[in-house]
């Protein structure tokens, strides 16, 4: 069956909206494969604009390993602007994707990759302009199965009506067997129609099907039980783990678009995992193990990459970069070897310590030093030691002022508020820490032309964390604290115009914490959101307050529960959670201890470096740290623009 | 104290280039800020010895002028590059062009002469072909034949500070009609003045003096850039360039 393109039709449309670049695919490395010469088809989704979607390392590397597949294809499709969706409906043109402009509802499978709660009324949007029915039960075998991924799968209860399965942890290994299933379905006359393809594909190790698991709901509206309705599917689904980075050195080939993007440079993941224990990071919690890439496999990337892109500049993307037991040796190295070429190479947001900022000057060695970002999180030691971040307020100054003194002449601090135990005053101690920085970073570098840039959030309780129970606080109470936060920072201008802070108001956090921590029940909130014209709504312009607030008063009210029952209730230690049935390998008990901990404002350790605390996901998934040196170095290479 | 970045200052440019690309196929929908990106990144996987500025952020010699507007495909799109090592500018153009996405084709290739003149000031006209199906041709020859017979025809034009009414009749020279595989064509050349007249502004004067609306959204392509000469055509404006380097062949290059 040959698929025609939508181009032809969509042409025309896309003269009359905005940036329609994002809409005509053609990017450096994108690939089109004849569509009759493979066996199984994969849209690939990332359910936000084409700016945000596009650098996505995770899409990136999906699209790469299943093109490499001779019996696959897989092609992109991203959230479309309202400006084009209306005309779209108005001309009867589908959902498509960028490379070949294919109809989605063509594609055997739809993958979804959810970074972010705040992207389910996206999906809807692209279902139903694709012409695909919301709901799973509604599919036939005509239509895609629907898959969503990405760190928010581990809790894709909100979203168990429209998707038709979740995978759990690392995508590399798992769509490989997700396409063998389909492959093999369609071969054998697709035998026990659409029901028996999706039981096939809830025996592959990290795929949950959430039909075949029923729910039941006890009198004060907690979850009574959850329970599978087959028994050929497993109790409990497991993540899938890659355990050789090495092995899988993708994006070889990363896309660069001709539209302007959110990330403009390249990024090397450099080891995936955390065991800082950050308590309440719910990526550091479910990607563990940490699994090194070495430096020579992170080298022969960087020069591949460069080679291919053409970008300016390589991030050293992970949780924790300057934790690779490498980095020095990486970073040295790489400075040697791309000095003089003008390619800029970096380190996310790293933690408070005096050695990140003489990686970063090894980094920025032959060019630019102009911001240097941090992440204490907690604006307190008291509220630092909460939630595991430890850092002394002597040390985040000397830190700070060390990189000053080194010419950097901005600094980014990270903070969040609302954090469990949280008060005014630790919220406040932000404002004398961003002065006391100032303060010492003016005498240190004898100038006066020094800035610090404090960016605040909401924090949001997250599934698979020890803050998993705790009680969120209010869109009110990050408001205040936020304006008493501005308040004292503007208090001595002298210093204040030094300071600047940027922040989120409290409210989209609060609905970001409704899907985090909710159950089946929310999808119908999610629906009705959609239905009255809510999408994009990790956009300040799109997103609408009340009309989550009003969908959730109604459609929440038959089962007893509300809003606040989701986001503001501290649950207690046995109460089923929604997501007590999908495996991050974290031991329950051992989250609930910690939260304890948390509580008594006791630290853990990192199992790097002080010895194994038992969280339990090695011994459960059958996994170890995977950690370096290797004692190898990078091989002298003469790069591209010497 | 003002800061000096450390080290020596960046290698001088010894040689600049000229170049002649185009905006094809579905890349017509690029703007100016997507092909300079494209551009600079494919320089660089090219391998192209670019010179870059001094200071905290140093950036390619690159100068770009005359974009064609979002939409609107080009046959003649111009930029200028300078480099910090010598190259054969043939090799650049075959380099360039592998290394750039199928739609932006680089077409030619020269060394700027010393003495020559800026290339800028070779770009002063646009000859457009504006395709419009569904349109009939003779109802388009009245529209041009009225749009010709005024001194002048304002229209509103989207800019920074709200719409401006500007006088497109002013920049063309000339308009005509053609048909092609039965659809309608205009050619018309325009003269590049501030704020630029652009195709949907002639369409939007011939929707002003002759009503006329086609029915699906019109595709230009800019044909030839350049400047405008005697004739009321518009010249090939690497052309001096080119006299002047054939004048020099056998002799090492000027620098």
């Amino acid at each position: 069956m040959t698929v025609e393109s939508l181009y032809p039709r969509l042409e025309p449309l896309l003269a009359q909206v905005q940036k329609p670049i994002q809409y005509v695919g053609g990017e450096l490395n994108a690939q089109v494969k004849p569509w009759d010469d493979v066996a199984v088809h994969w849209a690939l989704m990332y359910p936000d604009a084409y700016e945000v979607g596009l650098p996505n390392q995770g899409l990136m590397i999906l699209y790469e390993v299943l093109n490499e597949r001779p019996d696959a294809l897989a092609e992109r499709t991203y959230a479309v602007w309202p400006d084009l969706a209306g005309l779209m409906r108005e001309h009867g043109v589908g959902q498509f994707t960028v490379d070949a402009h294919r109809p989605v509802r063509e594609f055997d499978l739809l993958g979804v990759s959810f970074a972010t709660e705040l992207g389910y009324t996206n999906l809807l949007e692209a279902l139903d302009l694709a012409g695909v029915p919301l709901h799973a039960v509604d599919r036939d075998e005509s239509h895609p199965v629907v898959v969503a991924g990405g760190h928010a799968a581990f809790n894709p209860e909100p979203v168990s009506d429209f998707v038709d399965c979740a995978v759990l942890g690392d995508g590399e290994q798992v769509v490989g067997d997700i396409t063998d299933v389909v492959a093999a379905w369609k071969e054998q006359g697709r035998p026990g129609g659409r029901v028996e393809l999706l039981a096939r594909l809830a025996r592959v190790d990290g795929v949950y099907v959430p039909r075949f698991y029923a729910v039941s709901y006890a009198a004060d509206g907690t979850i009574a039980e959850v329970r599978r309705t087959r028994d050929d599917v497993p109790a409990k689904v497991g993540k899938r783990t890659v355990m050789d980075l090495d092995e899988w050195p993708y994006p070889k080939q990363p896309l660069v678009p001709l539209a302007e993007s959110v990330h403009e440079r390249m990024s090397v993941e450099i080891f995936r995992g955390c065991t800082r224990g950050c308590r309440f990071c719910q990526a550091g919690m479910i990607t563990r193990p940490v699994r090194e890439r070495t430096i020579t496999g992170i080298g022969s990337m960087v020069d591949a990459g460069l080679k291919a892109t053409g970008y300016e500049e390589v991030g050293l993307l992970s949780l924790s970069s300057a934790d690779h037991s490498e980095i020095g040796q990486l970073a040295k190295e790489l400075a040697d070897r791309y000095e003089g070429t003008n390619t800029g190479l970096s380190l996310p947001s790293t933690r408070v310590d005096a050695f990140n900022v003489t990686l970063a000057n090894e980094l920025s060695r032959n060019g630019r030093r102009s911001g240097l970002t941090f992440a204490p999180e907690g604006g307190s030691e008291r509220i630092r030691r909460v939630i595991n971040k430890t850092v002394s307020k002597e040390d985040l100054v000397r830190t700070v002022t060390t990189a000053y003194a080194n010419g950097w002449r901005q600094v980014k601090l990270y903070f969040m508020c609302g954090l469990p135990t949280e008060t005014d005053e630790d919220v406040l101690e932000i404002a004398e820490l961003a002065v006391e920085v100032i303060r010492a970073g003016r005498e240190a570098s004898g100038s006066k032309d020094i800035r610090c840039t404090v960016s605040i959030g909401g924090f949001v309780p997250k599934p698979h964390t020890p803050f998993q129970w705790a009680a969120q606080a209010s869109a009110e109470t990050i408001d205040h604290r936020l304006r008493i936060l501005r308040e004292a920072i503007n208090a001595d201008r002298r210093i204040g115009r030094s300071i600047g802070l940027r922040y989120h108001d409290g409210k989209p956090g609060v609905i970001e914490g409704l899907l985090s921590r909710g159950d089946r029940r929310v999808g119908r909130v999610i629906e009705r959101v959609w239905r009255d014209g809510g999408h994009f709504d990790g956009w300040s312009e799109h997103f609408s307050y009340q009309r989550w607030v009003t969908a959730a008063a109604e459609e929440l009210a038959a089962f007893g529960v509300d809003l606040d029952w989701y986001t503001t209730r501290e649950r207690t230690e046995h109460e089923v959670l929604p997501w007590d049935h999908l495996d991050s390998g974290l031991d329950k008990e051992w989250l609930w201890d910690d939260w304890q901990d948390a509580i008594s404002e006791d630290e853990v350790g990192d199992c790097r470096w002080t010895g194994c605390y038992d969280c339990g996901v090695c011994p459960t998934m059958g996994t170890d740290i995977q950690i370096g040196p290797t004692g190898r170095s990078l091989l002298p290479l003469t790069p591209v623009g010497r | 104290m003002a800061r000096t970045p450390d080290g020596p200052p960046p290698p001088p440019t010894v040689q600049k280039l000229r170049l002649r690309y185009t905006k094809r196929g579905p890349l017509r929908f690029a703007s100016h800020r997507d092909l300079a990106r494209a551009l600079e990144r494919a320089l660089r996987r090219a391998q192209v010895p670019m010179a870059f500025s001094a200071g905290f952020s140093p950036h390619p010699k690159i100068s770009y002028m005359g974009a064609a507007p979002t939409g609107a495909a080009s046959e003649a799109e111009y930029f200028e590059i300078g480099l910090s090592a010598r190259r054969d500018p043939e090799q650049v153009r075959v380099a360039l062009d592998a290394s750039l996405p199928p739609g932006i084709d680089v077409l030619e290739c020269v060394e700027a002469v010393e003495g020559s003149g800026s290339l800028a000031d070779r770009l002063n006209a646009t000859r457009w072909r504006i395709d419009l199906p569904g349109v009939d041709a003779d109802e388009l020859s009245t529209a041009v034949q009225a749009f010709l017979a005024q001194e002048v025809v304002l229209v509103a034009k989207r800019t920074k500070n709200g719409t401006k009414d500007v006088d497109a009749r002013e920049a063309v020279v000339s308009a005509a009609v053609a048909v092609e595989a039965g659809c309608a064509i205009l050619l018309v050349v325009v003269r590049q003045l501030t704020p630029t007249v652009r195709p949907d502004d002639v369409m939007a004067a011939l929707a002003a003096v002759a009503d006329l609306h086609p029915p699906l959204p019109a595709r230009a392509v800019r044909e030839a850039q350049g400047r405008l000469d005697d004739s009321g055509d518009v010249a090939d404006p690497l052309g001096p360039d080119r006299e002047a380097s054939s004048r020099c062949q056998g002799e090492p290059a000027q620098v």
